[in-house]
Parts: structure tokens; C-alpha cells; sequence
């Protein structure tokens, strides 16, 4: 390692201190718990000097809770554990404590004001100034400076709206330099990204190692990790299992892969009970070269060319990794509720069927159960009962009112059918647990009567006992002849209650794997296999 | 009727358990827990009227003065109806003062200019608040402008209006059927006693109403095997609503009956509280302003309800205008000034919030008194209107700060 002098008044004042090699971050058998959900079972995690320390694990598997400790989102005091740097213990009780020992996390979304310039940005809260004025002289040179060191070549004064997010990512870790980074943490650095600007900021990963810079990544993509990292720490289920030298031969990206699904399935799954009813030659729902655009980003396609079938009382999966294109597509065909539409079509048992708005889709029996239930979900400070039948009123109505007591009724008998634990259907769904208002949302839809079902992580951030009962949930309605696409990040998930599996990967369909055929391993290859531009998919090959 | 709820807390309110056989304070103690603004603003109301009530040395209740405080808030009322409906969508209506001005302005042009027959008349202005109120909805459903700059917009639009209508003069008088209407009382019938006969009969009616109301709801529930409310805290409620009832119509009665404007705002108070809470297209507004994200997904057709309640606001509007006008007998190109303010505080007064999704009809009738009292009593003292405007700030300031510091301590 040849640490260059840093130029400018920036960080690491020209060596590596304490000659380099050695540990600079060790977090001890961390636990963070939030209400009923158990994020963090058990992490410890030990980070080199200088090192570029790669993080992977399945959604949901304690990744950016482990960062949130770190940085300080989560208080210390809010988690059990220890975290050690430079030798020291932290006790951070917010993102500046975290940032004043030089730990700088840049998260997922990035956090960049984008009607303000590029220097603005950069010294936003930590501005360069004289008696609380600005020093702008300073502050453009500075940036100046620090946009060199990341190499985008942008006028400091640009807005930031004004540039693509490639080169926000850029500007966000110069605006981590100007904090003086000694630790530098980036979530999913790359998810947004074109391949050329994630080629670009894996450089310059490396170029900051060199001027003594660690770093950790949060990375789905193993073959960046293998590309950039030094080691990798595998998380699962909210422990870390194990941390592998990824110079090593034997660190394969099979191995890490192994690593991140391994676990046993055991009986976490319902039988499942067959549907016996007819089966009509033309599958429930088939979704025909579905192509959708980001909403801002005209330019992104982030649902290309999908096609698929369910067929009635099926339970069909849609796998894929942050950013793979699954909720998009599932929004986007209910009622275009995402993104911009391009082309493609929906079909129910073999009618191409419109479904342009949310209530039309509702009408032709489509329902979506979102998997972000706070946003798209719930009303939070509304009652049990009303949620549940926020999506069938009219049905509920007599001459446009709505017949409370029966509404109350049916209220009552989805508490008794999906176990809802709550004292009253007249409390307020904000105060029940995650699993319990899951299943609110899941009755809301139920209660509506659709054909096809649309479930988008369908147990994320519910407790154990509560996944088995909506299991439970699900395959009943299969048995009764409803089509189920259930989107989740869970492969053992997918493996114990569906019929087939299709994985999607950076908007595109990568594989369609039966039941009989399907492991963790193997939907996994699908899903960290990004295509190419040019058709590595056989199901779909055109383009315009 | 706020006694009722602050002579009872005799309970310990730590009670955890919510098993059957809880006791009726807990009840009690729980029902205004659920409610905490709108019983609390029922307790600050009827504090407000005790206080003044003492303060003016009995003269707050005097039947005239009764009369007098209805006839005085019937436009605020009516608007913050409106504005309650508005506010619970998620949105907010800056137009409504100059939109009532408006009205009026237009209502003396038809009527006192050009002599169309009063009924005909206030029919083509009701028409044109709903076009008025048509209008900015389609801005802020269909464009997706934010209704606080179209509704500021409208604010200047109309008040122009106004004044290119009325040439910068007062116009009147108006016609005296519509005054008869807007300001007047109920005729009289029947032999003479010390009491306004039909007031009388019409509040024997409304306690009939009320108790067979209350009665068969209770029967209903029973019927869906639902949880019930336990039958002393039942007789109670109904004890109380009785009560009110009887003491507003024995005092309306002893003067000069009810006010005409009266019967339309409980009227609007029962259809507008009755659809919010039990039409549709009622929980269609809660739910786009609770959350809009959720109503969407759910398949509520936000823009065309959106629409609908600017619709509203319009109409509601329009007829706060034409009581106004008619009750100072003419159309002045200053009326309505500060209108929409005192509809807002009224609506969050009674316990709407600004994100959206929570309040109620009866809330914003509530909100509304509570100014309205307090501009009374004020006035009966002889506080200034300077010290009105800051003791009417700290109030709405008090009320939703109480709201928010008991909404944060209870966790939510």
C-alpha cells in the first residue's frame, strides 16, 4: 500500500496512522430488537484498516440495521452490544456524534438537496464561514477541490438536479470527505446506477483505499464484491455467520452464496392443499412484455419486457433483489400506480382485460397487497374495521351508505377468520403490531373479492408465529381458485409455499424454475445474474 | 352536557384490562380518551359559557342573546362545515371569504338591479358558488395545483370580483322573503302562552327523534351481536342529549322562537355529520386524506372526490354568503373579510388536523361555538376587539397545542 498525499485540506493527513494494518472497527455481538420484530439476533463484525470490508446478506437479513447502529440512527442505548473504534467505545447518540469520530454512512436513497448547487451540498451543515456568513470564496474552491479528488468534473455551483444520479453518488461522497471520513459506509452504492458509473465509483473505492480511506459496502452484486472488496461478512436472519478473505481460492461466489441462504426449512410452511375446482385452458392473469420507465428518470427502464402467466388456484413467486423491478411491475400492472407506462399487456383467463386505473383493475378482480403497508397500505390513525373495508364500500353500502353495523360485522368475523389480535375493530390500526396489521391489509383485499392476488412481501417485518397464520392465509385462498403472485425477498419463502418461481434481475425477467427444480442456490444465480443489454434472457429478446 | 363528563372520572383511569366487566368510569374514561379534541373542546366550550355566563352577570343566556348568538355565527358555522369536510380531504379553501362576499355581491345585483324574484335568484347564486367551487376543485384534483395557492388565488379573484360587481358601493335592500329566511324566526301558531309554540313542539319532536334514534341503534347492535354500550352509561348519555336539547328550545321559545337559519344549520349539521360518517363517498374524503397513497391502491377515486369537496365548499359557501348579506340587508364589497380564517380556526378548534384524514362535522359546529361565545361574551364585557383578536389567537394556539402535547404523550 503506497498512501499518497491527500491534496487540499482535506482528510488523512498524509500516512496511514499506526502503520496501517490492524482493526479499526469491531462491533461485539450486537442485538437490536424493535417492537416484536428481533432485527439483530447476534452481529459481530471486525473491520481491517484501510480495508474495503463488503456486507451481504438477503433483504431483511440486519444489513442497514447493523449500519444504523454504526452511524448512530439507532442511539446507543437502543441496542445491545459494544462498538469499538480505533480501540475506543462509541457511544453515539445520533448521525453527528458518528460523523465527528469521521464515520460517514451514505444511504440507499441519497440524501442531497437537489435544488441547491453541488458546493452547497456539499458543506450543507458544516458550511465554511465567518461569523455564521457564509465564506463562499472558500467554500467553491473547497469543493473544487473535492470534486477532483472523486473525478467529476462539474462546476461546484451546478444544481444537483442537474445531474445525473451517477454523479450524485459522487457528490455524496465528497461531501463525505469534507466530514473528514475515516470510515466510510456505503448502502448499495451501485442500485441505481448504469454499469459504467458503477464502474466508476468501484474505482474510485479503490483510489480512496489508497489514501487510507476503509470502507464498507453493502452489496447485493457478488461479482462487485469480488471485483473491489478485501472481505466479506455474511448476515442471515439478523447474525453474522461468517467473514470470508475474498482473496482467498475458495471464496467462490457459490460459497458466498451458500452462505447467504443456508438454513434449514423445517416445517415453517403449511401443507399446501390442492385446488380441485376447474382448470380452464388460459391461465387467470398472463402479463405480456410489460415495460414500464422510471417516473423521473425517463431514460430507465425499470420493468422491461416482462412476461408471465398464473393460472387459477397457482401460487407463482417473483424473485429478485432490491432494485430487481418487482413491486414495480406489480404497481405498475395495478392500475399504472407506478412509473411510466411503455407497452406491454394484461390478460384474465384469455380476455386482454383494461386495468389503466386502480378502480378498473379493481373491477376486473385484481387486487395488490402492497408490501409497504404504512405508505400504501394502511391509514394508520383509522380503525380496525375501516381499513379492512376501505376496498369494498360500495359493497358494503345501501344506496351509497355505508351499513356500519354490518361493516362492524364483517370486521369482526375477518378479527376471528385471520386471528387479528386487537381488543376492539374500533382501535386505531397505528397501535397493533406489524403482523396484525399485515393481516389487516390482507383482509382488506380478501374482503374484495378479487381473482388474482398480488402480494408483495406478504410477511416482511412480522413475527414468526404471525408468517405461519398468513402462510395459512394464502394457501386456502390458492385452494380456492384464486391466481397468487407473491412477490418476496424470502427464498425459503418462496420454496415452501409456491408452485413456480420467476426471478427477475435490474428490471428484466432471468428465469422461470418449477417447484421441483428450485433451491435457494439456484434462484439466487437467477436473481444476481444482472443481463446484459442484449438479451441474455431467452424468454425475451426484442427490443424496439 | 360537558357536566356529564367532567363530574365522572371517579374511577382510577389506570385500568389496564379491557375484559367485559369494566366499570363504567373506565368507559367513560375511555370513550373521551378516543375522543380526547372533541370532548375536550365540549368541556372548554361549556367552561366558556359558564365563565361568561358569570363574567356578563347572567346576560350570556338570556334568551335574546341566545337568539342573537345564532343568528351572529350561522355564516362562520356553515362555512366551517365546509371547511372541516375540506380540511379532512387533506386541503384548505383561502377563497371562502371573498367567495361569500361575492355572493352577496351577485345576489344584489340580480335581486335589488334587476328584480328577479328572490327564490330564482338564490338559486343562480347557490349555482354559482358550486361553479366557483367546481372550478378551483378541477385546478387542484385535475392539475394537481396545491389548493393553498388556487384558493389563494380565488381569494383575490373574487373579492376583484366583487368590487367590479358592486362598483365599490353597498348595494340593498333585499327583498324582505329573503330576510325573513336569513335573519327571522319561526311564525307563530297555535293559542298564546309565555312560549313560542311551534319551537316548543319542534323541540318535543327532536327529543322523540333523538331517543328513537338512540334506541334503535342500540337494537341494532344487539342484532349484529356487537359489544354494547352498558345500559346506565346508555340512559346517561341519553339524559344528557335530552337535557341540552330541552334548556336551547326552552330559552329559544321564551323569546322569539327559533331562528329560520337555525333549522338549515342543524339540518346541514345532520346530513353533512351523517354522510361523513356514513356514506361512501364520506369515508371516501377520510380516507384520501388519511392517507392518499393507501385510498389509491384502494381504489378510491381521489380526484373526483377531491373535485366534490370544493364542489361543496362552494355551495356552502354560497349560501354563508347570502345569509350574511341578508342579515346586514345589504352587499358590501368588504364583507366576508377574514371569513375563511375564522372557518379554519373554527374547523381546527373542533379537533381537525393538519396532515389530514381526522375531524368531524359536529367538531367544526363546536369549534365554531367556541369562538362564537367567545366574540359574545367579549362583546357583552366590552373587551375591545383588539384584545378579541389576541385572546382568540392564544385559544386556537391552546387547543391544537393541547392536542398535539396529549397525542405525543399518549404514543403515537
Amino acid at each position: 500500500m503506497s498512501p499518497e498525499p491527500a491534496d487540499g485540506p482535506g482528510p488523512t493527513p498524509g500516512a496511514v496512522p499506526e502503520g496501517g494494518s490492524g482493526t479499526v472497527l469491531e462491533m461485539r455481538s450486537i442485538v437490536k430488537r424493535f417492537t416484536g420484530v428481533t432485527a439483530l439476533a447476534d452481529v459481530t463484525l471486525s473491520v481491517r484498516r484501510g480495508e474495503i470490508h463488503a456486507l451481504c446478506g438477503e433483504n431483511g437479513a440486519g444489513k442497514s440495521t447493523l449500519m444504523k447502529v454504526l452511524s448512530g440512527v439507532h442511539p446507543h442505548g437502543s441496542y445491545e452490544g459494544q462498538v469499538l473504534f480505533d480501540g475506543e467505545e462509541c457511544r453515539f447518540k445520533d448521525i453527528r456524534a458518528s460523523e465527528r469520530r469521521g464515520i460517514v454512512i451514505i444511504h440507499q436513497e441519497l440524501a442531497l438537496v437537489p435544488h441547491l448547487s453541488i458546493a452547497e451540498n456539499i458543506f450543507l451543515g458544516n458550511e465554511p464561514s465567518r461569523r455564521g456568513v457564509i465564506d463562499w470564496d472558500q467554500a467553491l474552491s473547497g469543493a473544487a477541490r473535492l470534486l477532483r479528488r472523486v473525478g467529476l468534473d462539474e462546476h461546484p455551483r451546478t444544481r444537483v438536479s442537474d445531474i445525473g444520479v451517477g454523479k450524485q453518488q459522487l457528490v455524496e461522497i465528497a461531501k463525505a470527505l469534507a466530514k473528514d471520513v475515516k470510515l466510510l459506509i456505503l448502502d448499495e452504492p451501485t442500485a441505481a446506477l448504469n454499469d459504467e458509473d458503477s464502474a466508476q465509483l468501484l474505482r474510485l473505492m479503490k483510489e480512496l483505499q489508497e489514501q487510507g480511506i476503509t470502507s464498507i459496502i453493502i452489496s447485493h452484486k457478488l461479482n462487485e464484491i469480488s471485483e473491489v472488496a478485501d472481505s466479506v461478512t455474511v448476515l442471515r436472519d439478523g447474525r453474522s455467520v461468517e467473514t470470508l478473505d475474498v482473496h482467498a481460492p475458495e471464496t467462490t461466489e457459490e460459497r458466498v452464496i451458500r452462505g447467504m441462504v443456508g438454513r434449514d426449512l423445517g416445517s415453517r410452511f403449511p401443507e399446501r392443499t390442492p385446488y380441485e375446482g376447474p382448470r380452464d385452458s388460459e391461465p387467470a392473469l398472463e402479463i405480456r412484455d410489460w415495460t414500464v420507465r422510471h417516473p423521473v428518470d425517463h431514460h430507465r427502464r425499470v420493468v422491461d419486457g416482462v412476461s408471465l402467466t398464473v393460472r387459477r388456484g397457482e401460487i407463482v413467486g417473483l424473485a429478485g433483489l432490491m432494485g430487481a423491478g418487482r413491486t414495480e411491475l406489480a404497481m405498475s400492472v395495478f392500475g399504472r400506480s407506478y412509473g411510466r407506462y411503455e407497452r406491454g399487456t394484461v390478460h384474465k383467463d384469455g380476455h386482454e382485460i383494461r386495468t389503466r386505473t386502480v378502480p378498473e383493475a379493481v373491477a376486473r378482480g385484481l387486487a395488490y397487497v402492497t408490501e409497504d403497508r404504512k405508505r400504501y397500505g394502511l391509514d394508520l390513525g383509522d380503525t380496525v374495521a375501516r381499513n379492512i373495508s376501505l376496498s369494498s364500500l360500495p359493497g358494503l353500502a345501501r344506496g351509497g351508505i355505508v351499513d356500519a353495523h354490518r361493516e362492524r360485522q364483517v370486521a369482526e368475523e375477518y378479527r376471528r377468520v385471520m386471528n387479528i389480535k386487537t381488543p376492539d375493530v374500533l382501535e386505531p390500526v397505528g397501535r397493533l403490531s406489524g403482523g396484525n396489521q399485515q393481516k389487516i391489509v390482507l383482509s382488506k383485499w380478501v374482503l374484495a373479492g378479487p381473482d388474482v392476488l398480488i402480494l408483495d412481501e406478504p410477511t416482511r417485518g412480522v413475527d414468526v408465529g404471525a408468517k405461519f397464520e398468513i402462510y395459512g392465509v394464502i394457501d386456502r385462498l390458492a385452494a380456492e381458485g384464486k391466481a397468487i403472485l407473491m412477490i418476496s425477498s424470502e427464498l425459503p419463502e418462496l420454496l415452501g409455499m409456491c408452485d413456480r418461481v420467476y426471478t427477475m434481475a435490474a428490471g428484466r425477467l432471468t428465469g422461470e424454475v418449477a417447484r421441483a427444480d428450485a433451491s435457494q442456490e439456484v434462484l439466487m444465480r437467477h436473481m444476481t445474474r444482472v443481463p446484459s443489454a442484449a438479451g441474455t434472457d431467452p424468454s425475451e429478446g426484442h427490443h424496439p | 352536557m360537558s357536566s356529564e363528563v367532567t363530574t365522572k372520572p371517579e374511577a382510577p383511569a389506570g385500568a389496564p384490562g379491557r375484559e367485559k366487566g369494566r366499570g363504567l368510569g373506565t368507559m367513560l374514561l375511555d370513550a373521551v380518551r378516543q375522543n380526547s379534541r372533541q370532548y375536550g373542546m365540549l368541556f372548554a366550550l361549556g367552561l366558556i359559557v359558564v365563565l361568561f355566563q358569570i363574567w356578563t352577570g347572567g346576560d350570556l343566556l338570556l334568551p335574546r342573546n341566545v337568539s342573537n348568538l345564532v343568528l351572529q355565527n350561522s355564516y362562520i358555522l356553515i362555512l366551517a362545515i365546509g371547511m372541516m369536510i375540506v380540511i379532512i380531504a387533506g386541503h384548505i379553501d383561502l377563497s371562502v371569504g371573498s367567495l361569500t362576499a361575492l355572493v352577496g355581491a351577485v345576489a344584489a345585483v340580480l335581486m335589488v338591479q334587476q328584480q328577479i324574484p328572490w327564490p330564482v335568484a338564490v338559486a343562480l347564486t347557490l349555482l354559482m358558488g358550486a361553479a366557483a367551487g367546481a372550478l378551483q376543485g378541477f385546478f387542484i384534483a385535475y392539475i394537481g395545483i396545491p389548493s393553498f395557492i388556487v384558493t389563494l388565488a380565488g381569494m383575490l379573484l373574487f373579492r376583484g370580483l366583487t368590487e367590479i360587481f358592486l362598483d365599490g358601493q353597498t348595494m340593498g335592500p333585499f327583498p324582505s322573503g329573503l330576510q325573513k329566511v336569513a335573519n327571522g324566526f319561526l311564525p307563530e301558531v297555535g293559542p298564546a302562552t309565555n312560549y313560542h309554540n311551534l319551537t316548543l313542539l319542534l323541540g318535543l319532536v327532536l327529543i322523540v327523534f333523538v331517543i328513537l334514534q338512540e334506541v334503535r341503534d342500540r337494537r341494532r347492535q344487539r342484532e349484529f351481536s356487537l359489544q354494547e354500550v352498558p345500559p346506565t352509561l346508555f340512559a346517561l348519555k341519553l339524559a344528557a342529549l335530552v337535557a341540552v336539547i330541552l334548556v336551547a328550545t326552552l330559552l329559544l321559545a321564551s323569546y322569539k322562537g327559533a331562528p329560520v337559519v337555525l333549522l338549515i344549520l342543524a339540518a346541514l349539521l345532520v346530513g353533512f355529520g351523517y354522510v361523513m360518517r356514513n356514506a361512501v363517498a364520506g369515508r371516501h374524503v377520510y380516507a384520501i386524506g388519511g392517507n392518499l397513497g393507501a385510498a389509491k391502491l384502494s381504489g378510491v377515486k381521489d380526484k373526483r372526490v377531491t373535485f366534490a369537496v370544493f364542489l361543496n365548499m362552494g355551495v356552502l359557501a354560497a349560501l354563508a354568503g347570502l345569509v350574511f348579506a341578508a342579515r346586514f340587508n345589504a352587499a358590501s364589497p368588504k364583507a366576508g373579510i377574514n371569513f375563511e380564517l375564522e372557518a379554519i380556526a373554527a374547523a381546527f378548534i373542533g379537533g381537525a388536523s393538519m396532515s389530514g384524514g381526522v375531524g368531524t362535522v359536529l367538531g367544526a359546529i363546536i369549534g365554531g361555538l367556541v369562538l362564537g361565545v367567545l366574540n359574545n361574551g367579549m362583546n357583552l364585557v366590552g373587551v375591545g376587539t383588539d384584545w378579541q383578536q389576541v385572546i382568540k389567537g392564544l385559544v386556537l394556539l391552546a387547543a391544537v397545542g393541547f392536542d398535539v402535547w396529549n397525542k405525543r404523550r399518549a404514543g403515537g
